[in-house]
């Protein structure tokens, strides 16, 4: 009946509040992280610390779209489901009609469509998630990012979620180096994420994506990297303590 | 019916055979043509019909198994899932525009550790067999299997049992298949055995 009047409409000032509104949503979600490198890319999410009697393996963030396509995300999940739900069917038609895999460029732009889609109709509210997608195009590492306006673009490396994100965004900045090797892209990453994770290792889910192939980072291999940081933490200080006198 | 599928099970897979000839009428379009594509890395169609209907048939299975396993954490759906799956997909299509495929379904099954061989036509007709064949094979081979297929056999053993199917009708079937392409699907996956002709030469 009235399902055609739109949710979604400017105000005076030309703001497109219920946009911003998801946005906010995306704040109030867990951060993620990616970092692009010479031949790999990262894909670092916090793991919110879960109720005791959840069992954590079926809580994911990092999912994969297409056989070479991963995606974090952060905000709404159930929207997030949704939203990925919709773009593996769309990768797999692709590959049905098109015999051939879906770019990361394809899969970003349909999913930012998507998203934009759901600001400019009756009775629907946007997507409360931004994404982070990672592969490789041509050869080349890539990582792109979406958002609940429907905006994509590529980045070397970015973050998404989370109250501190654009304070992150700027230590990215600040550290982030051209044509890392993987080891390098993962302390960054994990830098990172220690700004607004508790404990460590066990507060963090890690994708390595390779031009052959991804996995999932163990936990040990994770507290090895995250004890190192602080290793060099505690040496920065106290020579920094040496230096003073 | 000119298309001959002759599919045999064996103790832990399938051996699946398939004439290569794509032919109408009197016609031979080619001779190389692989009509046992693959639906996962642990099952094979063997398709009988119009060139059309079996590509168009097998991409669509295949897919759909694929998107399939993307969205549930890398599992790959049982041969019993997948032959009920096609049949559903067979049985959709009857009544709006069929897909005019007759195909033999080969799978390991992960969990039984066994492999499993299903018998399905574009009617949506499903029935799981130790061996069974497609097209005018049938007539010839079915009787001869029946005689041949023990359980428990090996590789090798079923090969010959295919083997001695596809002399037959080198003998007594009036049309000529010159070429065959055997395939197999065991625990290591699907793995052709050997082909008459290449149907990689385009």
């Amino acid at each position: 009946m009235s399902y055609d009047r739109a949710i979604t409409v400017f105000s005076p000032d030309g703001h497109l509040f219920q946009v911003e509104y998801a946005m906010e949503a995306v704040r109030r979600g867990s951060t993620a992280v990616g970092v692009r490198g010479k031949d790999c890319v990262i894909l670092a999410v916090e793991r919110r610390a879960l109720a005791k009697l959840q069992d954590p393996r079926t809580i994911r963030k990092i999912l994969p779209i297409d056989t070479d396509t991963i995606l974090a995300f952060a905000g709404l999940t159930a929207d997030a489901r949704i939203l990925i739900n919709k773009t593996r069917v769309e990768a797999q038609s692709y590959r049905l009609t098109s015999e051939d895999a879906p770019s990361i460029e394809y899969i970003a732009r349909y999913i930012a469509r998507t998203q934009q889609k759901y600001t400019q109709r009756g009775g629907v509210r946007p997507f409360g998630v931004a994404t982070l997608l990672a592969g490789f195009s041509e050869g080349k590492p890539v990582l792109y990012q979406t958002d609940p306006a429907g905006t994509h673009s590529s980045w070397k490396a970015q973050v998404i979620g989370g109250r501190n994100a654009k304070s992150l965004r700027e230590f990215l900045e600040k550290n982030y180096e051209n044509d890392m090797e993987e080891g390098q892209c993962v302390k960054l990453a994990v830098q990172a994420l220690l700004e607004v994770v508790d404990s460590g290792a066990k507060n963090m889910e890690i994708c390595v994506v390779k031009g052959s192939g991804r996995h999932m980072m163990e936990e040990s291999d994770i507290d090895v990297v995250v004890k190192d940081i602080e290793r060099e933490a505690e040496e920065g200080k106290m020579g920094s303590a040496e230096g003073d006198e | 019916m000119g298309d001959s599928i002759i599919g045999v099970k064996f103790s832990g897979g399938v051996i699946i055979a398939a004439d290569q000839s794509n032919a109408r009428s009197i016609l031979v379009y080619q001779s190389n043509l692989d009509k046992i594509p693959s639906l996962t890395s642990h099952s094979m169609l063997g398709c009988s019909g119009p060139n059309a209907d079996i590509v168009n048939f097998s991409e669509f299975i295949a897919k759909n198994l694929e998107l399939y396993r993307l969205s549930n954490d890398d599992m790959i759906l049982s041969p019993h899932a997948q032959a009920n799956f096609a049949r559903g997909e067979l049985a959709k299509a009857l009544r709006k525009g069929p897909f005019q495929v007759n195909a033999l379904l080969g799978g390991y099954d992960v969990k039984s550790k066994e492999g499993e061989l299903y018998w399905m036509d574009y009617l949506g007709t499903l029935q799981k067999v130790n061996f069974g064949a497609q097209g005018y094979a049938g007539y010839f081979v079915l009787s001869t299997m029946d005689r041949e297929w023990k359980e428990g056999m090996n590789e090798a053993e079923a090969l010959e049992v295919v083997k001695h199917g596809i002399s037959n009708l080198g003998t007594r079937l009036l049309l000529n298949q010159p070429n065959w392409l055997i395939k197999v699907v065991d625990e290591k996956g699907v793995r052709t055995i050997e082909f008459g002709a290449d149907p990689a030469d385009c």
